[in-house]
């Protein structure tokens, strides 16, 4: 990752990429930026991708520990499973696009040159095989993470495990049937946009079924509103904006009026910030404790999430309003385009705004979860009551995280944790009788 | 070299770790793998139009297999390896599948390349 | 039962589980490397389908019979890659170094083989690139040679941009294909050193089945490069 990294600081130091992450031809194969150094670049990070997949699906088929069978994993592996599926399948097929994208500038083969008897929809189409399962890559994980927060800040059991474990599999194949959505004004046919516009409609379900079942695991829990679950609620409502908003893109009539506006940006920002970095904040805040052995403070937690969550509505919700009124995304001159068009200035500011409310956001955050590693309470192994295996050994864990094999069972079956205030975090305790109890006033606290 | 080079005693391997394929076997696809390439050889010298490429599709497909359920071991594998490779190939059928289809579909509004000799090949 | 086994990792509990993790962890990288072909196979499928005149008029360059050689070449190596892990699972050491050896002997001969197809195209200036300036007169020597020569100049200049296409495929399929082997065959040297030293028998033959599985992969998109590109009518 680093190697290829180095290629894009390469890229931003000698006058950058000018053809947007897409490389569209025939722009990309003649234009004189940083094409075949950024294309290098992101070569060379799909093999970290490609790698990483490999690694999860053998280790989840041949290492998982006695006694997990296969419904007996967390759900967030679950996800991680369906997620390297889509590595090894979808990231290679990116890394020949960049070759044949370089080999083309570099030694003018014509394949995607129309001039010379090329396609350049062709590149479009290699480009999109990859980049749509590519936004399931991102979004996978953050669902995964969101069913652990979820059940256990609900203090019950995940419902429909099995159709929460199955749709992730769903997403990771439909997400291979709806590239050409992408492609909808770019000269694709009318036949193959039908067949694509049908099946993106298909592949919002998976996700659904997953958003209600969430809702139904909520349902009559005990509600623990501690910063992880604060970013679980924010999660569902801002992805579910995101998804939804993403049925008008899919179909092809309002396509062709919101491609290119502030309204596709709007979507993906939904999806990608109020739902892949919101789980990923969510998940940050969970296994806080885990990974540094520190709590942070409850309370600027939920300050900061709640800052967050206002201020991503101000950011982005005006933009669904200028995409549908015709803003242009990408424009280069705004001063022209306000001149022209001064009904587009209200909102522009609003999303401003919005986003130096989100620094402060952020910055809180940033505070206080450095204080935390310095005078933060000492974390017990299981602040949260938690059934997964992770919570079994102490915080931060051990070299070889478990001294001997650990006992598997049910991951969301709490009712074998009892609060103990000596460490302020929960126990097993194999005496003690299922309850509706509510998770102890006392537990997650900072301060000791 | 010998042929114990091992300097150390080793553990005996569990049985069911190696599964050496009979020799036999190996040389009897080997010789299967050349005939099927001299058909397709042979193949192209009959003119049958387009079946010509299905034909030659369907013997690769043939010595593909052979490679692979017997050089590869996919016969005595765990069946979850040979379901690995098949759906690679049903995600490489669906990505060519509908490209093809849409890049056949706009042929009609693709205007022709340049006519013959307006210029010379860049 | 593992009793420090020295070719057993730490992360595994049996040398069963570490055979096994390795061994589909190989296949999904195989698959990825299909997916990695497949883009390319898509250009193909797609300028076939839709302009196949650039196919044929294309293949009439190419030598089949150096192309079936070729074949034959990379089948045998196959066998021999496989007799390998045959050999390695009895601990019949000579052979299993021999095998190996002559895996890579096939591997240089193919090598061989491509260079000389691609020197006598260079030579011909059949190269794309951004001055696609071939030897006209070969080329028109070659098109009437198999009965299909250009009426007009005009037609011929046109036939020209099929070849560039054409060649533009031809270069990138069994370029890539190339560059597979070579990495094949620096795979397999190490592997040969390595069998040489003794590493490999009954109770350790791991590395020989997973470079196999690399190599028989590698001789697989082969036996489909060779009738798409050199066997069209």
């Amino acid at each position: 990752m680093v190697f290829g990294a180095v290629f894009f600081v390469i890229v931003l130091a000698t006058g950058g990429l000018d053809t947007g992450w897409t490389f569209y031809t025939p722009f990309s194969t003649t234009t004189t930026s940083r094409v075949t150094a950024a294309a290098a670049g992101a070569f060379v990070l799909g093999f970290s991708s490609i790698f990483t997949g490999i690694n999860f699906v053998a280790t989840v088929h041949t290492m998982r520990p006695p006694g997990m069978t296969w419904h007996r994993m967390p759900l967030f592996i679950w996800a991680l499973y369906a997620t390297a599926i889509i590595q090894v399948l979808a990231t290679p097929v990116l890394g020949i696009t960049l070759v044949l994208l370089a080999v083309e500038r570099l030694f003018h083969i014509g394949i995607f040159d129309p001039t010379i008897g090329g396609d350049p929809i062709l590149f479009q189409h290699f480009f999109w095989f990859y980049s749509h399962p590519a936004v399931y890559i991102m979004i996978l994980p953050a669902m995964g993470i969101i069913s652990e927060l979820i059940s256990v800040f609900s203090r019950k059991h995940i419902f429909g495990y099995t159709f929460i474990a199955y749709s992730s599999i769903a997403i990771a194949v439909f997400g291979f049937l709806v590239w050409g959505h992408h492609m909808f004004t770019s000269g694709q046919s009318i036949l193959v946009s039908m067949i694509f516009s049908a099946l993106t409609f298909s592949v919002s379900i998976p996700s659904a079924i997953k958003v209600f079942n969430w809702l139904a695991t909520m349902y009559r829990g005990s509600i623990w509103l501690a910063t992880p679950m604060c970013y679980a609620l924010i999660f569902i409502f801002l992805f579910g904006i995101g998804g939804l908003t993403g049925l008008f893109l899919g179909a092809l009539a309002t396509n062709v009026h919101l491609h290119d506006t502030y309204f596709v940006v709007s979507h993906f920002h939904y999806v990608m910030f109020g739902g892949t970095l919101i789980a990923f904040l969510g998940g940050l805040h969970y296994w806080w404790p885990k990974m540094t052995g520190r709590m942070y403070s409850e309370f600027w937690g939920r300050i900061s999430a709640l800052l967050l969550f206002i201020a991503f509505n101000l950011t982005f919700f005006p933009q669904f309003v200028l995409g549908t009124q015709g803003m242009p995304r990408r424009y280069y001159d705004y001063e022209a385009l306000l001149e022209r068009n001064p009904q587009f200035e209200f909102d522009h500011q609003l999303s401003t705004i919005g986003t130096y409310l989100l620094i402060v956001a952020f910055v809180i955050m940033l505070v206080y979860l450095l204080h935390s590693l310095w005078a933060g309470r000492r974390a017990p192994a299981n602040p949260w009551g938690a059934a997964t295996l992770e919570w079994q050994c102490t915080s931060p864990p051990p070299h070889d995280n478990f001294a001997s094999a650990p006992t598997v069972g049910d991951p969301y079956d709490f009712s074998h944790l009892r609060y103990d205030p000596e460490t302020q975090g929960y126990i097993i305790d194999a005496n003690r009788q299922p309850t509706d109890e509510a998770p102890h006033p006392d537990a997650g606290r900072a301060e000791a | 070299m010998t042929e114990e080079s091992l300097s150390q005693p080793r553990p005996p391997v569990a049985p069911s770790l190696a599964h050496p394929i009979p020799l036999w076997v190996l040389l009897g696809v080997f010789a299967a793998l050349m005939v099927l390439t001299f058909i397709t050889v042979a193949a192209t010298w009959v003119n049958l139009g387009d079946w010509n490429l299905w034909i030659a599709m369907g013997i690769a497909t043939v010595k593909a297999a052979l490679v692979a359920l017997y050089f590869m071991h996919l016969r005595y594998d765990s069946p979850f390896n040979a379901l690995l490779l098949v759906s690679a190939l049903v995600f490489v059928a669906l990505f060519l599948g509908l490209t093809m289809l849409d890049t056949h579909e706009y042929q009609p509004q693709v205007i022709n390349r340049p006519p013959a000799g307006s210029e010379a090949p860049r | 039962m593992t009793d420090h086994d020295p070719n057993l990792a730490h992360h595994f509990d049996t040398p069963a589980q570490q055979y096994a993790a390795g061994k589909l962890g190989v296949w999904v990288f195989l698959v990825s490397e299909i997916l990695f072909f497949s883009a390319l196979f898509c250009a193909y499928a797609v300028y076939r389908a839709n302009h196949p005149a650039i196919f044929f008029d294309g293949h009439l360059f190419l030598d089949s019979e150096l192309g079936a050689i070729n074949t034959c070449i990379l089948l045998l190596s196959s066998l021999t890659m496989a007799w390998a892990v045959h050999a390695a699972q009895l601990g019949q050491q000579r052979t299993l170094v021999a095998c190996i050896g002559v895996t890579i002997v096939c591997a240089v001969v193919f090598l061989g083989i491509k260079t000389v197809e691609y020197s006598q195209k260079w030579e011909h200036g059949l190269v794309p690139g951004a001055d696609f300036t071939p030897d006209m007169h070969y080329v028109q020597e070659k098109l009437d040679h198999h009965g299909h020569g250009a009426e007009t100049s005009e037609e011929l200049n046109a036939r020209l941009l099929n070849l560039r296409t054409f060649f533009g495929i031809y270069f990138l399929m069994t370029g890539l294909h190339a560059f597979h082997v070579i990495a094949g065959v620096g795979v397999l040297v190490w592997l040969f050193v390595r069998a040489w030293k003794g590493a490999y028998g009954a109770h350790y033959f791991n590395p020989v089945d997973f470079v196999g599985l690399y190599w028989h992969l590698v001789d697989l998109i082969w036996i489909y490069l060779f009738p798409l590109l050199y066997l069209i009518h």
